[in-house]
């Protein structure tokens, strides 16, 4: 090869090999949730019902009209910060599971410290509330990576069985202590004055401020994941964490800060829920967020803006659980096993990066 | 049964044991299964799902063919077949066998609940019990030492797989494959097919626990039927060290803890109920942080397995 060829390939060779893996990262993630829809359909037909109804009857709840669009996007907001808590610390290698109970302690937190303060000046009350609900999560997951760099307990198991106390915590709260005696069939704290609830969003569509409260936070974690050298240092200690303490890279502030900064973030998810949704904190907040936002995460790659239309999208298919139950006569649990079967073939999926030859900057040299 | 005698507060250690035997038989399934999966150096935290799609296939099994016993066989036959696939695609490079757990945990469940729905009503017959109290007058003494056939069998299959580990060929490739993949090539093992028969067994083992929450205590078919204890289980095989004969001690002390809340409901304690329902969470994280150690390999952990490395 002489210099001249080369110098005018190396551009070109460059330019590929940035964008190729960036490609990949899209393409394959895009084809397992394709196939996964795909496998769906044939468990539906081997139950003798009809994919293409089930999947317009999807399009119609969720996504086909303006009233469609308020059901999913007003679905949005606690899946966005779920998904924040699980993509933070899977930036560090960590896989954290159990930003369910971050939801449910945020939203406890926020009602009882709303009904304490019901009096105060409504915007002290109001920041008092997001503080107080952000604070609680960021203890309750920031608690996990804690016991992870202190006493090295796997994140995934402490993480769920935290998730569970934190649920025995919400009921014993909101059956004792501040149950307000006016809640008769469904115990909860106070009911909010409408000045400590949040509001919609003036954008011609009924969405409360949790969607856009949602959306910045998912950008302002992809700016300090992809654009700060905190970013950077957490990067390295997820990819190799041997070379990040040789590095002197501070990893256990790394991870328990990472950690802290997602459950604030699903504690948030609480939050919008008890003030924009509920107005009260009540077991409503056990609604399996969490868990959603795990597979959000994971089709997202951890990446935070890929996050917002992932999200969506899923948004929209729990949207329309309940027209697919009434018109399809199928079990609530239907969108269960369809997340299900999407996440078990994007996992499988995983084993494709780096063996498809087209991804490979080689395969379009001429 | 005659009225309870009173015995005042010793009904709640005497209800708590007699709730220790009983609570105990899923944990100490599950333990086993993902003590044996463990071994062979994978880990399965599907085994949450496997337990709750168990109880579900065990108990409509139960129902339509009238034996509880064939809805065991079931729901050992369906947690086999979450244990292959488990143990199938975590041989692919790149499939990550926690993640693939965490998924295969909500898919157990979603077509649980999906297939379940049918079967919350009806009633299925229940598992035997043999009762080991017939030499007290006591009532509390006797209900708590009715003893179930799968608890028994389960304590035999712990000292079995503690032999097994111990003494046979079988437990020698096990414990080869878990701790070195390199070596277990050199002397000729596959250490995939040990890993998927070592998973699809754990996953059969969970599938049986299942069986026994459905068909013997609490005995019928709901969604809230495990709350994660599929999930303690997992964490308790940490605690026993991967020891079959630790699995079946640490088993009857989660089911102790399990059974505080009830016994004290029975003694007439009941503010606080959801507190003593979290007991065996918090008791299990507790252990966890009292065990985990942040700085070197586990004692008596398999090197090849994951979280440990």
């Amino acid at each position: 090869m002489t210099d001249t060829t080369t110098a005018s390939f190396a551009p070109r060779h460059a330019y590929l090999a940035l964008w190729l893996p960036r490609i990949e990262a899209v393409v394959i993630p895009l084809a397992a949730l394709i196939s996964g829809l795909l496998v769906f359909s044939l468990f539906l037909l081997a139950l003798g019902k009809s994919p293409v109804e089930f999947y317009s009857l999807i399009y119609k709840a969720g996504f086909s009209s303006g009233f469609s669009w308020k059901n999913t996007l007003s679905r949005v907001a606690p899946l966005l910060f779920a998904a924040l808590c699980v993509a933070l610390p899977a930036r560090l290698g960590l896989v954290v599971i159990g930003g369910e109970g971050a939801i449910v302690l945020g939203g406890l937190a926020a009602g009882i410290t709303g009904a304490m303060l019901i009096g105060a000046p409504a915007g002290i009350a109001m920041l008092m509330m997001v503080l107080m609900s952000a604070l609680v999560g960021a203890l309750w997951i920031g608690g996990v990576g804690w016991m992870r760099v202190k006493r090295g307990v796997n994140e995934t198991i402490a993480s769920l069985l935290m998730a569970y106390i934190g649920i025995a915590l919400l009921n014993h709260f909101v059956e004792g202590p501040f149950r307000d005696p006016a809640s008769l069939n469904k115990p909860s704290t106070a009911q909010l004055p409408d000045a400590l609830r949040v509001g919609d969003m003036p954008i011609g569509i009924e969405v409360h401020w949790g969607f856009g409260a949602g959306v910045v936070a998912c950008i302002l974690c992809w700016f300090i994941l992809d654009k700060t050298t905190i970013g950077f240092a957490a990067r390295i200690t997820g990819q190799n964490i041997r070379a990040a303490q040789v590095q002197a890279l501070p990893v256990g502030r790394l991870i328990i800060g990472f950690t802290a900064a997602g459950g604030a973030l699903a504690a948030l998810a609480g939050f919008f829920e008890v003030s924009a949704i509920h107005g009260a904190a009540n077991g409503s907040l056990i609604a399996g967020y969490g868990y959603t936002g795990i597979l959000i995460s994971f089709l997202a790659r951890h990446n935070p803006l890929a996050i917002i239309p992932v999200a969506i999208l899923l948004a929209g298919f729990e949207a329309s659980s309940g027209l697919i139950q009434r018109r399809m006569d199928l079990p609530d649990a239907t969108i269960l096993v369809l997340q299900g079967i999407v996440f078990v073939i994007l996992l499988l999926s995983e084993t494709l990066y780096g063996r498809l030859a087209i991804f490979r900057p080689s395969y379009w040299r001429v | 049964m005659s009225d309870p005698a009173d015995i005042g507060l010793w009904g709640v250690p005497l209800a708590m044991l007699g709730g220790a035997i009983r609570v105990s038989t899923p944990f100490l399934f599950v333990s086993l299964g993902e003590c044996l999966t463990e071994r062979s150096g994978r880990m399965n935290l599907g085994l949450e799902g496997t337990l709750i799609f168990g109880a579900m296939a065990g108990y409509a099994a139960a129902y339509h063919s009238g034996s509880a016993w064939f809805g065991v066989l079931a729901a050992g036959f369906a947690g086999m077949w979450f244990g292959l696939f488990h143990g199938w695609v975590c041989r692919f490079k790149g499939v990550n066998d926690i993640a693939m757990g965490i998924a295969l945990m909500l898919l157990g469940m979603g077509l649980a609940f999906f297939f379940g729905k049918p079967y919350i009503q009806p009633v299925a017959p229940d598992l035997p019990a043999i009762s080991l109290g017939w030499w007290s007058d006591i009532p509390q003494v006797e209900a708590a030492l009715r003893v179930n056939v799968l608890f028994i069998i389960g304590a035999v299959l712990a000292l079995a797989m503690a032999w097994m580990f111990r003494a046979t060929r079988i437990g020698l490739k096990v414990r080869v494959v878990g701790d070195s993949t390199a070596a277990a090539r050199a002397i000729g093992f596959n250490p995939d097919l040990v890993r998927l028969w070592s998973t699809a067994a754990g996953g059969a083992l969970a599938g049986v626990g299942g069986a026994y929450l459905s068909l013997y205590y609490p005995g019928s078919w709901n969604e809230g039927i495990s709350s994660g204890q599929g999930l303690m289980a997992i964490a308790l095989v940490i605690f026993a060290r991967w020891n079959p004969i630790n699995c079946f001690w640490a088993a009857l002390l989660f089911g102790g803890a399990g059974a505080l809340g009830p016994a004290l409901q029975s003694v007439g304690v009941s503010s606080g109920y959801y507190l003593f329902f979290a007991a065996p969470y918090i008791l299990t994280l507790i252990l966890l942080i009292a065990t985990s150690s942040p700085d070197r390999a586990l004692k008596g952990a398999p090197s090849e397995l994951s979280i440990t490395k």
